[in-house]
Formats: structure tokens, C-alpha cells, sequence
């Protein structure tokens, strides 16, 4: 049955945590020299399955081949040693040293005892134009670097370490913008030609689409099936993702019609000439309750600036700010929880979850802090509270006691969206929501924000997914270069968008 | 069935915060019954209880003390080096209320008389214990406004009164050590009624902290900082407040702490009261389990810390370790405590106790 093409065969791999199932009878098999991407709901079993073949987990049954023979894959560094280097969505290299140290780290050329810099910074050099067709000055401190090339350097020292056969990428793309993307593309392709495998884990299906050339599809821990991507249209690939067809999409829009009606006259918020030195140029903004506001632009373009100017964790040096006809003075979070405005902040991990603490106490906390002290909820509403937003939001933990570190990216992003409505907000601010989640949780995510507004409530709607961002928004807000560029509302196309996006409306 | 719910119960008590400090605490009591013929043994005399076991307790209600005080610190990612200090501190203007007199130096002979009668105090003794838990409280405010509202990293902020404070405490006193005699004082430290005093102090001081931390948001909010300070801060924590609540209230168990201790020994000792009690409080905190890095605590847990370090000496004596060499010793056992708290040790047992589970 083995088959000599195949560089990584598992087979049969089952995998139970504490009170979880992730993984049952999986098999996974891995061809020289193919990009093969693993797509898959949150919790699917993704990550798991990628922990066992880099030997950070063991499986309870199952076996792994390399090359056709039997290994077990006892540590990272063994999996290494193996020739399987991986290359994790955070890059973790040190930003305080040089590219070429930050490559070469432990095994620099040492000559007279001590480092040989200038073989280093050569060798270091040399192996990006190689390799990885990138040309840069290896002596500048990574920190220097966009994070796309810091991503190539991660890549760069995943193939110094060890003559590299598979290569995993686990959500490589998801902080590139579209030229970076196109970049490690095409050093994904280069190395292929050289025989790499490379595993590809995104959540963006146009990119699986773009490169990979085979596509493994988890449900639940379970094998839904492996496909040639040329056989497979986008929509079956999404009905196999979530086990149901996705009508809800179409639904949206009709949706999105409806609740144009609950637009009310009056503003919500209004913010004028408000800006900040260095991080966003004077804006005006005008929102009202019931209306869904979009924000689009690239990556830096000042998105997350505004985000934080409104909810208070920036103060503004120009301009004001009126809420429900008021006028802003004191900004901070707390003061904003209390005016009734929440923010889903763009990076889950370092400003959203508090991961030692319990599914229960992440989601009460911001009430809890609007509360105060000593108006503290009793331990009987907390999980009142816990137990509607799990319902409500379908969030998949085992208990409300779960640690949120256990539960998986989207769970963990459904639990700081509960965080926010358990406060109740007029307006709500969700900062890229749907970044690196699952299909199915996206359009949860999108209808939710459909039917708040709906009540009434207002939204700030910032992804980087424009489609998203058209099929969720009334209006349509672009910036560029830390500025706000123009407004759309109305009908508006995806082309309009990115024209003024790119800057070439002229 | 049963053997199902028995094995998950096993898993539960591994995870518990407790699980560790309470094996370490029963190891050493084990190895008592085995090397100490009657260790275990309590006596009554005039209804009060006396043994090996009380006088661990007992002599642990200091660093018991201290170690609420420092979990909340340790909670919020912070540490206290001063507790010891502010010790001398309280121990000095406890002293100089009940006896300013020693400060003059010449004095007629009738004054001389008072200040060693044993029912002669200066200030009521509400008052002196007022004013000391203000000043101590005081010394706790000024630790948490530097941290939490100057930004200075915690160790410096903290070492700045670890430094001064005992010169502090000697200013107060105009250098002397002051003797104390009034007899109602001592019951602090050496009180009994049925049990020590000073046990129900710390039974105080702790419900207190469980009341003001697991009752109200406190609590909560302590971890959540702790844990990760700028997600706290999007969900709308005032992070300064809450360090500076934790270094206040970790200056007034100080204060308590220095009572007693000055109590036990009748005396201010600027020099030596408390000396080095802020790492064995940061000791009990860790053996307690709540991580250096801050977040999860159990106050409980760190009171049992106490009780393990007091309970190793205690074993020493017992065995006959000459003091000089108690140090040393007593550095192995807390390694050994320590290891068996690992990381790696813990993730071991959990392993088993799960494949016993499957």
C-alpha cells in the first residue's frame, strides 16, 4: 500500500484530551514536492494533527511514516531532526537580533573561539537569494523588517536547521497583506520545485485555492476526505467544511436589506476632526443607531487606530468626540464601557482573552468592571450569564469553568463578542472578528452583527476581508495611509472599494 | 462505575492549587511520626493546647501573615521586599507609643519607676495598634503609588523601603532598642486562649482577604491583571487601582505581622525584627502555587506555604539539628518541595492520574 512518492503517511491517528475527542481515525498522507493544504472548522482537528506529526503531542493509536518507515516522533527537536520544520502564524524569533543571527542562533561559524560574523552574515545571506529568492541586508535587526520578511526568516531558519523535507506553515498569510502573501507564495513554489512537501494551513480559502495542490478536509476530529483542488469546487469544499450547505450566505444580504429600515435619524456617535498625531489623520464620522459602519483598508492604513480612538484607549489631540449628543471628555475603556460602547480589539491574545481565567469569568468581566468593586455578581448570575452567551454564540467548551486557553481561535474570539454583549452596548466596535476563524463561525459572526443592528444597536464593522465588510455594512468607510480617504454608501462594488483603497481613483 | 468517579475525583484533587502544598506539608509531618516519637503529641494545661503541632502554627502566624498580603501582590505579577522593613516599622512606633519616655535621657527617678511596670503604657492600647496598622498601612500605599502609579518595576520600588525602612524604624526610636513590659501587649504574640492569639489573628486577617477578594470583583480583577494586564485594561480594569488595593493591604498584613513579632520578643528591634521574612512570606506564597508571573491565587494555599516552611523547622528541632546547620537543611527540603512542584513533576502525576481515568 505505501507508496514510494509519499514522504509522511498517517494512519489511523486517534487523539483524545480530557473530555475532548480531538481526533479519531484520521489518515493523512503527504506527497514529495506538493503543497497540501488542511482546512477545517475551528476545534476540527487542525492543530492537533499537526502537534502529533511535530511530536509536541503523541497520538493514543495510530502510526506515522516517514519515507515509508515507521518513526515515532518523540519532540520537536527529534520531528527537526526528521526533517519536518515548522513554522508557527506567530513568528517566534527574537526581533532584538540581526537577521543573520536570528537564522544561524546555536549554530553560528565559530572561528578563533569566537563567532566568525563575517561567514555568518555571508552564509545567512546567501541561503535567503538561494533559497528564498529575497535579497536583504542580513545585518539589520529583524525588528527592522515588515512581518512578511520576518516570516521568511523563520522559513529560512526551518531549512538551516535540518535538510528540510516537509515544511508546515500554520497560518502563514494571516498577518500579510496581499503583496507579502504574493511573496511567500512564491517562495512556497520555489521550494516545492526543489522536492519540499509543504503542509499549508489557512483559513483563506482563495489562497488555498491559489497554491495548494491537494486539499485535506477535517470535521470534528474526523476525515471528511482528501481531494485534488482542481476536482473540487469552492462550494462543496465549504459544505464538506461545515457539513451543511451555506444558503446563509444569500440570506445575509436580504438581511442586510431589511434592517436598513431600523436606521434612526438621529446620530449616535460623532466624531469631528478627531485624530491623533502619528496614528490617524482628522476624521469625521457620523453613526446612528441601527447602522452598521464598515471600515476598509489595507493593513496599517489606520483601521485599528480609529478603533481605539473611539473606545477611549487612545486619547485624541485634535478634534471631538459626541456620544448620544454629548460631548466626550474623559477617554479610557472604562469611561467608554460606560457610555455604552465595547471593542472587540484586533489581537485576540495579548488584548482580548485572559487565558488563566474561566470561560465564565472572561465573558462577566467587562460588566464586572463596569460594575465596579463591591457590586460584584453573584456567582449564580455569572453563570446565568455564561450559560446564555454559550447557547447563544454556540460556543464549544465543556463547561463554563473551561479555561479559555483550552478552547480553540474562534471559540476564544465568541467568548470576548460575549464579553461585549453581556454589556449591553449601543454601539460595538469588532476590530478584524474574523480573523483566522473558521467559515461557519464567520457567518455566525456576520449575522449577529446583522441582528444587533437590527435592535437598534450600531456597529463598527473593520476586516480586512472585503467581502465581508461589503455583504455586513450600510456604509462604507476607507482609509489609506493612516486617513480617511472617502465614504461610500449605498451600492458599491468590491472594485470601487479597492481602487480607493489602492489610492488609484485619479 | 465507582472506580470511574474515583479516578475523576483523583484528577480534580492533582489539578487542585492546594494538592501540592498539602503532600509537601504531609511528607515532612510524616517523616515527624516516623523519626519523632510523640511529635504528635498535645497537651492541655489550664485548657489551653500546647504541642509540636501548635507551636508550628503558631510560629508561622508571621510569615502566615504575611504571605496574604504577598499572595495578592504576587497575584497582580508584582513582589513586596519590604514587608520585613515595615515590620521594624510597626515593631518601632508600637514601641515608642506605649513608652516615649526611654527617649529622654536624663529622667527623674518616678518616671523611671513607670517605664518598667508592666501595666504602665504611654497610649491606650487601641490607640498604638491604630496608629501602627495606619503607618504600616501607610508604608503599603507608598510601595503600590510608586508601582502602579509611578511605573517603577516592582523589585525597585519595593526595595527603596526595604532599604530606608529600617533606618525609618531607628529614626522613630532615636536609635534605641525600646524594651516593651506592658503586659497586655505581649498577649498579641504569646496569648493563649485555648489556642495562640496570634492564630486568631491570622484566621481574621484571612477571612478578611478571602471576604474582600473572593466576595466582592477584587479577586477577579487581580488575576485578570495578573494574567494579562492589557487585555484587562480593553476590558475596562483599572489596573493602578487594583496593584495599588494589593500593595496597601500587603503593607497592612506587614503591620499585623510586626505586632505580633514585636510582641514575641518585647522589644523594637529595628535591626533585626523581621529581618529576611519577606522571602519566606514570597516562599509560602510560591509553595502556595501562585506563579511569580502573577494571575491564579489561593490564599489558603499560601498559609499552608507558611505552615510548610514553619513545619520543617520545627522538624529540625525536633531531630536535633543544631540551628547552625538548620539553614542548609532546610535549603534541600525546599528544593525538594520545590521540584516536586514543577512544572514537569505536576504534568507527571497528571499523566498517571489520567491513564488510571482511561
Amino acid at each position: 500500500m505505501s507508496d514510494a512518492d509519499y514522504v509522511v503517511e498517517m494512519e489511523r491517528i486517534t487523539k483524545a484530551f480530557p473530555g475532548v475527542q480531538a481526533l479519531s481515525d484520521v489518515h493523512f498522507s503527504l506527497r514529495r514536492g506538493e503543497i497540501h493544504a488542511i482546512v477545517g472548522e475551528n476545534g476540527a482537528g487542525k492543530s492537533t494533527l499537526i502537534k502529533i506529526l511535530t511530536g509536541v503531542e503523541k497520538q493514543d493509536v495510530g502510526s506515522i511514516c516517514l519515507d515509508g518507515k515507521a518513526v515515532m516522533v518523540r519532540s520537536p527537536l527529534h520531528a527537526q531532526e526528521l526533517g519536518i520544520s515548522t513554522v508557527y502564524q506567530e513568528v517566534n524569533l527574537c526581533p532584538n537580533l540581526s537577521v543573520a543571527e536570528n537564522i544561524l542562533i546555536g549554530r553560528e561559524p565559530k572561528r578563533l573561539g569566537g563567532i566568525n560574523w563575517k561567514a555568518m552574515n555571508a552564509h545567512a545571506r546567501e541561503l535567503l537569494l538561494q533559497r528564498l529568492n529575497i535579497d536583504i541586508d542580513v545585518t539589520q535587526k529583524l525588528a527592522a523588517y515588515p512581518v512578511a520578511i520576518q516570516q521568511m526568516v523563520a522559513i529560512a531558519r526551518a531549512l538551516e536547521i535540518s535538510s528540510t523535507r516537509v515544511l508546515i506553515l500554520d497560518e502563514p498569510t494571516s498577518s500579510l497583506d496581499v503583496n507579502e502573501t504574493a511573496q511567500l507564495f512564491q517562495v512556497m513554489r520555489k521550494l516545492k520545485s526543489e522536492g519540499v512537501a509543504i503542509i499549508f494551513i489557512t483559513h483563506f480559502l482563495d489562497q488555498v485555492y491559489e497554491i495548494s495542490d491537494r486539499i485535506t478536509v477535517l470535521r470534528n476530529g474526523t476525515l471528511v476526505g482528501t481531494f485534488d483542488t482542481s476536482d473540487i469546487s469552492r462550494l462543496e469544499l465549504i459544505a464538506k467544511m461545515i457539513g451543511r450547505s451555506l444558503t446563509e450566505l444569500d440570506e445575509m444580504s436580504n438581511i442586510k436589506l431589511e434592517s436598513r429600515k431600523h436606521i434612526k435619524d438621529e446620530a449616535l456617535l460623532q466624531a469631528e476632526g478627531l485624530g491623533l498625531t502619528g496614528a490617524i489623520e482628522p476624521f469625521d464620522l457620523e453613526l446612528h443607531a441601527g447602522e452598521v459602519l464598515g471600515i476598509a483598508g489595507l493593513l496599517g492604513s489606520g483601521r485599528t487606530e480609529i478603533a481605539q480612538l473611539l473606545f477611549g484607549v487612545e486619547k485624541p489631540d485634535s478634534g471631538t468626540l459626541k456620544m448620544a449628543g454629548e460631548v466626550v471628555e474623559h477617554f479610557s475603556p472604562l469611561a467608554s464601557i460606560g457610555r455604552g460602547i465595547a471593542l472587540c480589539p484586533e489581537d485576540r491574545k495579548e488584548a482580548g482573552i485572559i487565558d488563566d481565567l474561566t470561560v465564565r469569568e472572561n465573558i462577566v468581566l467587562a460588566l464586572q468592571a463596569n460594575r465596579g468593586w463591591f457590586r460584584y455578581l453573584s456567582t449564580q448570575q455569572q453563570y446565568e450569564l455564561a450559560d446564555r452567551y454559550i447557547k447563544l454564540l454556540n460556543i464549544a467548551t465543556p463547561s463554563a469553568d473551561q479555561s479559555v486557553k483550552n478552547l480553540s481561535g474562534g471559540n476564544q474570539q465568541k467568548v470576548i463578542l460575549a464579553r461585549w454583549l453581556a454589556t449591553n452596548p449601543q454601539l460595538l466596535i469588532l476590530d478584524e472578528p474574523t480573523r483566522g476563524i473558521d467559515v461557519g463561525a464567520k457567518a455566525e459572526i456576520q449575522k449577529l452583527v446583522l441582528s444587533l443592528a437590527e435592535e437598534g444597536k450600531s456597529c463598527v464593522f473593520i476586516s480586512s476581508e472585503l467581502d465581508e465588510v461589503l455583504r455586513t455594512s450600510h456604509r462604507i468607510m476607507v482609509l489609506r495611509d493612516r486617513a480617511k480617504v472617502v465614504e461610500f454608501s449605498g451600492e458599491v462594488d468590491q472594485q470601487q472599494i479597492m481602487q480607493s483603497m489602492a489610492g488609484s481613483e485619479a | 462505575m465507582s472506580k470511574f468517579r474515583f479516578s475523576f475525583n483523583l484528577r480534580k484533587i492533582t489539578e487542585s492549587r492546594l494538592f501540592f502544598p498539602l503532600i509537601a506539608l504531609g511528607a515532612i509531618l510524616l517523616f515527624d511520626l516516623i523519626a519523632v516519637p510523640g511529635f504528635f503529641r498535645i497537651s492541655t494545661r489550664e485548657g489551653n493546647l500546647y504541642g509540636n503541632l501548635i507551636d508550628i502554627v503558631r510560629n508561622a502566624s508571621t510569615v502566615s501573615l504575611l504571605a496574604i498580603g504577598m499572595t495578592l501582590v504576587i497575584a497582580t505579577g508584582g513582589v513586596d521586599l519590604s514587608v520585613g522593613a515595615i515590620m521594624a516599622i510597626s515593631a518601632s512606633v508600637a514601641a515608642i507609643l506605649m513608652n516615649p519616655y526611654v527617649l529622654a535621657t536624663e529622667l527623674p527617678p518616678h518616671i523611671m519607676k513607670f517605664m518598667s511596670d508592666p501595666n504602665f503604657t504611654y497610649q491606650p492600647l487601641w490607640i498604638v495598634i491604630l496608629a501602627t496598622l495606619i503607618v504600616a498601612t501607610i508604608c503599603g500605599l507608598w510601595n503600590g503609588l510608586l508601582v502602579a502609579y509611578g511605573k517603577i518595576q516592582c523589585m525597585v520600588a519595593t526595595l527603596i523601603l526595604m532599604i530606608a525602612g529600617r533606618g525609618i524604624a531607628q529614626l522613630i526610636t532615636n536609635g534605641v532598642r525600646i524594651q516593651i513590659f506592658y503586659e497586655p501587649y505581649a498577649f498579641i504574640g504569646q496569648g493563649w486562649i485555648i489556642l495562640p492569639f496570634s492564630l486568631y489573628l491570622v484566621a481574621i486577617v484571612f477571612a478578611l482577604a478571602w471576604f474582600l477578594t473572593r466576595r466582592t470583583a477584587i479577586g477577579m480583577f487581580i488575576e485578570s491583571v495578573g494574567t494579562n494586564a492589557r487585555s484587562s485594561f480593553f476590558s475596562g480594569i483599572d489596573e493602578k487601582r487594583v496593584k495599588l488595593l494589593a500593595y496597601t493591604f500587603c503593607g497592612f498584613c506587614a503591620g499585623i505581622a510586626g505586632l505580633v513579632a514585636s510582641s514575641n520578643i518585647k522589644t523594637s528591634d529595628a535591626f533585626n525584627l523581621g529581618v529576611a521574612k519577606e522571602l519566606d512570606a514570597i516562599l509560602a506564597v510560591v509553595i502556595g502555587g501562585t506563579m511569580m508571573s502573577g494571575g491564579r491565587f489561593s490564599l489558603f494555599a499560601s498559609i499552608v506555604g507558611a505552615w510548610v516552611i514553619q513545619a520543617i523547622t520545627t522538624s529540625m528541632y525536633a531531630v536535633g539539628v543544631p540551628a547552625f546547620a538548620l539553614q542548609a537543611i532546610k535549603a534541600v527540603v525546599v528544593i525538594l518541595v520545590v521540584l516536586l512542584y514543577s512544572e514537569q513533576v505536576r504534568n507527571f502525576v497528571q499523566k498517571i492520574s489520567a491513564r488510571k481515568e482511561a
